[in-house]
């Protein structure tokens, strides 16, 4: 009797309770201390206010949350925000009946969208050409050089003084190997990420067509002379033992914090796991190429960031809205920026990020910034975008694992994987 | 022969009902999927599909990489069908000599088949990573450049040896059991006769066991197509190149990492005739051959 009362009681209040409170679905691919992020912003923001509940789901990798929103898009159950990681912006912006432009979902809900408050280089790049956002930027990293003290200073080479160019690199690489300080002198991840998309970006070459695709379907340009020389240089380091190939995504970061690398260029939001290491280390911006016009530019945004699904209710809608504002506040964005490493995205945040004196404490921490936001990017460096990036990156990896192998020049390698790129491009889009 | 004759009509159909029901949910259903999506053209969120025939079927057939994928299929199959069949036979009839810790042995051999094929990639990975493998270290002063982030045979051996470890578990348990089946008057009367232990166990011993072996051969084959997928995914994610590249990676690489549908479905559904192909021949005429005691 008792029991079946408070059942009763139970589904009486239940109601009440879902009608008070919508629930947000949040669908993420973050591990470690940045799922802790997730975790704690969604806690706070739920606390804030009574109307909205953030549930965040983590859904596995990048590229397999990334399947898991199209696989429930296509079964009627897609979330009502994914975390999709850059290379699927494109993607996404070509599926435009299946989500909904953050600047609208923001104005919609009643705040207003002021784009000159947030970090251009960011925003731009997931914004339209005529500049409506489309997501909300959420983790966005850059590209820089780290470099292992202890080497250096073994190998006779100026600790406080990281190489600014390529060249520069080699020469400290081919040192560390030549005088024994460690086994290998130069690694990096990510070679499309890095030593493609922001290469050009950052020596102010063109990756693609049509503004970097920015501005409608790429043909690829990867194999003008500056690339062919830069992967020449690489592919004759690598069969020298200097340059060690780690893998096509972060690998080598391994290689570098096990003490076997000297020098290595990866991600900033790879910082967690260099300080994890323990070993002495010491940051510097992403070289560039000295014989480049205009060199060094600036980096392009990695990292993710927040899309809002198709047909939910408005409800739904101005809960997302609340959420994303709640989410760009200054203190939100600073916690995001110091415990993850990821940069902010407001410039609000970043002054109040500076003027905490973090920045002085963790020197290097604003290097990405600094990369990203020290030029106005000129149609070279606002990001590059493609229906396929991930194929294309795919088939660029395949080409220079066999330049690296020593199978093929990189002159071939680059002219391959742009004849194959184009051809794959041309078969996405349906031509 | 003598018919059979049952005398309920509904009975056996109820009896059968769950088996053909999850036939018909988890093979039917997600088969004919395959067969639809494989004659669209869809963009990866489905908003609009147009039908295209064959035109899918044509593009992945004229594909260089495909031709590249079936080479590296047909490779890597052959290695891992054989290759555990060769050393659990070998183990097998060790194990049945030995007198005391039989079962010991026989347990720790029988051990790396509870190991999830993904985890196995993994071991796999680290102990001959190139940097930090602890097995590539005495490889790399035995004077071996072993790097199989960037030699091609170097990334396909080391796939082979993680999908055969993982493979002479199940080998060596079946070869076990086949051993104990064959009587040992057989063996007797051969020893009898002069025999060799040799000469026995190409003359009796292996032709007895045609029955395991062929059933091993049909179950090696469909592991060494299907179920290393994880193996492949952990260790090389089909590089370097395209170098490990099977078709069951490409139909998973083109479908959820290039979100091209429509040829990944055309690839399933080629696999699902080549598979179909293969069962049937080796049941038309490698079973004929095969003597069931």
């Amino acid at each position: 009797m008792k029991l079946t009362s408070l059942w009763l009681s139970g589904f009486a209040v239940m109601p009440f309770a879902a009608h008070a409170q919508v629930e947000i679905s949040w669908w993420h691919a973050m591990t470690g201390a940045n799922a802790e992020v997730v975790e704690k912003i969604a806690g706070d923001f739920n606390a804030s206010q009574s109307d909205y509940v953030v549930k965040p789901v983590f859904k596995g990798t990048y590229p397999e949350t990334l399947n898991a929103g199209i696989a429930a898009f296509r079964a009627g159950q897609a979330p009502d925000i994914m975390q999709v990681f850059d290379v699927g912006t494109g993607v996404m912006m070509g599926a435009g009946g299946a989500i909904v432009p953050v600047g609208k979902v923001l104005t919609d809900g009643g705040f207003t969208f002021d784009k000159s408050q947030y970090l251009p280089g960011i925003v731009g790049y997931y914004s339209t050409p005529e500049g409506e956002m489309l997501s909300f930027p959420y983790n966005s990293s850059s590209p820089i050089l780290y470099y292992n003290k202890d080497i250096f200073e073994k190998a006779g080479l100026d600790v406080d003084a990281p190489p600014q160019t390529w060249a520069e690199v080699w020469a400290a690489a081919r040192k560390i190997k030549e005088s024994g300080a460690a086994t290998c002198g130069y690694t990096s991840t990510w070679l499309t990420w890095i030593h493609t998309e922001n290469f050009a970006a950052w020596n102010n070459v063109s990756w693609a067509t049509n503004e970097n695709g920015l501005a409608g379907t790429p043909e690829l340009k990867i194999d003008g002379p500056l690339f062919v020389k830069h992967f020449q240089e690489i592919a004759d380091l690598a069969k020298e033992g200097v340059f060690v190939y780690g893998g096509r995504t972060s690998e080598a970061k391994q290689n570098f914090t096990s003490g076997e690398c000297g020098i290595l260029t990866e991600s900033s939001g790879g910082l967690g796991d260099v300080v994890k290491s323990g070993i002495n280390y010491g940051i510097g911006k992403l070289p560039y190429d000295e014989t480049a016009e205009g060199a060094p530019q600036n980096t392009t945004p990695g990292g993710a960031s927040l899309w809002v699904m198709a047909g939910k209710s408005d409800e739904v809608y101005k809960g997302v809205a609340t959420f994303f504002n709640y989410l760009s506040q200054t203190e939100v964005q600073q916690f995001l920026h110091e415990q993850s490493g990821y940069l902010p995205v407001t410039m609000a945040a970043y002054e109040a990020t500076k003027a905490s004196g973090f920045y002085e404490q963790n020197p290097g921490r604003e290097t990405p910034l600094l990369q990203m936001s020290g030029k106005a990017p000129t149609e070279n460096s606002k990001g590059v975008r493609a229906p396929n990036l991930p194929q294309l990156r795919d088939i660029q990896n395949e080409e220079y694992e066999k330049m690296l192998a020593g199978q093929q020049t990189a002159e071939e390698a680059l002219k391959n994987a742009v004849t194959r790129g184009n051809a794959a491009i041309r078969e996405a889009v349906g031509g | 022969m003598r018919r059979t004759v049952f005398p309920h009509k509904f009975l056996p159909w109820l009896l059968l009902a769950p088996q053909l029901l999850v036939t018909l949910i988890f093979f039917y259903w997600p088969a004919g999927q395959a067969f639809r999506q494989s004659m669209l053209k869809e963009d990866p969120f489905g908003l609009s599909s147009t039908f295209v025939g064959l035109a899918n079927f044509r593009r992945v057939l004229s594909d260089p990489g495909y031709l590249n994928a079936l080479q590296v299929t047909v490779v890597f199959s052959l290695l891992v069908a054989f290759i555990p069949m060769a050393i659990a036979l070998f183990l097998a009839v060790q194990a049945e000599k030995i007198t005391r810790g039989k079962g010991l042995y026989r347990t720790l051999m029988i051990w790396p088949y509870a190991v999830a094929t993904a985890i196995a990639g993994m071991l796999w990975l680290f102990m001959f990573n190139p940097s930090f493998g602890t097995l590539a270290w005495p490889l790399k002063q035995l004077g071996i450049n072993w790097n199989p982030l960037l030699n091609p045979n170097h990334a396909m051996i080391l796939v082979v040896a993680a999908a055969t470890w993982k493979q002479i578990s199940y080998n060596f348990l079946f070869f076990v059991a086949g051993l104990q089946a064959i009587p040992h008057s057989l063996l007797e009367a051969a020893a009898i006769d002069g025999a060799s232990r040799r000469h026995a166990f190409w003359t009796i011993v292996f032709p007895l066991l045609a029955p395991t072996t062929f059933f091993l051969l049909v179950v090696n084959t469909v592991y060494a197509l299907f179920d290393t997928f994880g193996i492949i995914h952990a260790v090389t994610g089909g590089g370097p190149g395209k170098a490990t590249e099977t078709l069951v990676y490409k139909v998973y690489n083109d479908g959820f990492v290039n979100l091209n549908m429509g040829d990944s479905a055309a690839q399933s559904v080629i696999l699902m005739l080549i598979v179909i192909a293969l069962t049937a021949v080796q049941f038309r005429y490698i079973e004929r051959r095969v003597h069931y005691g």
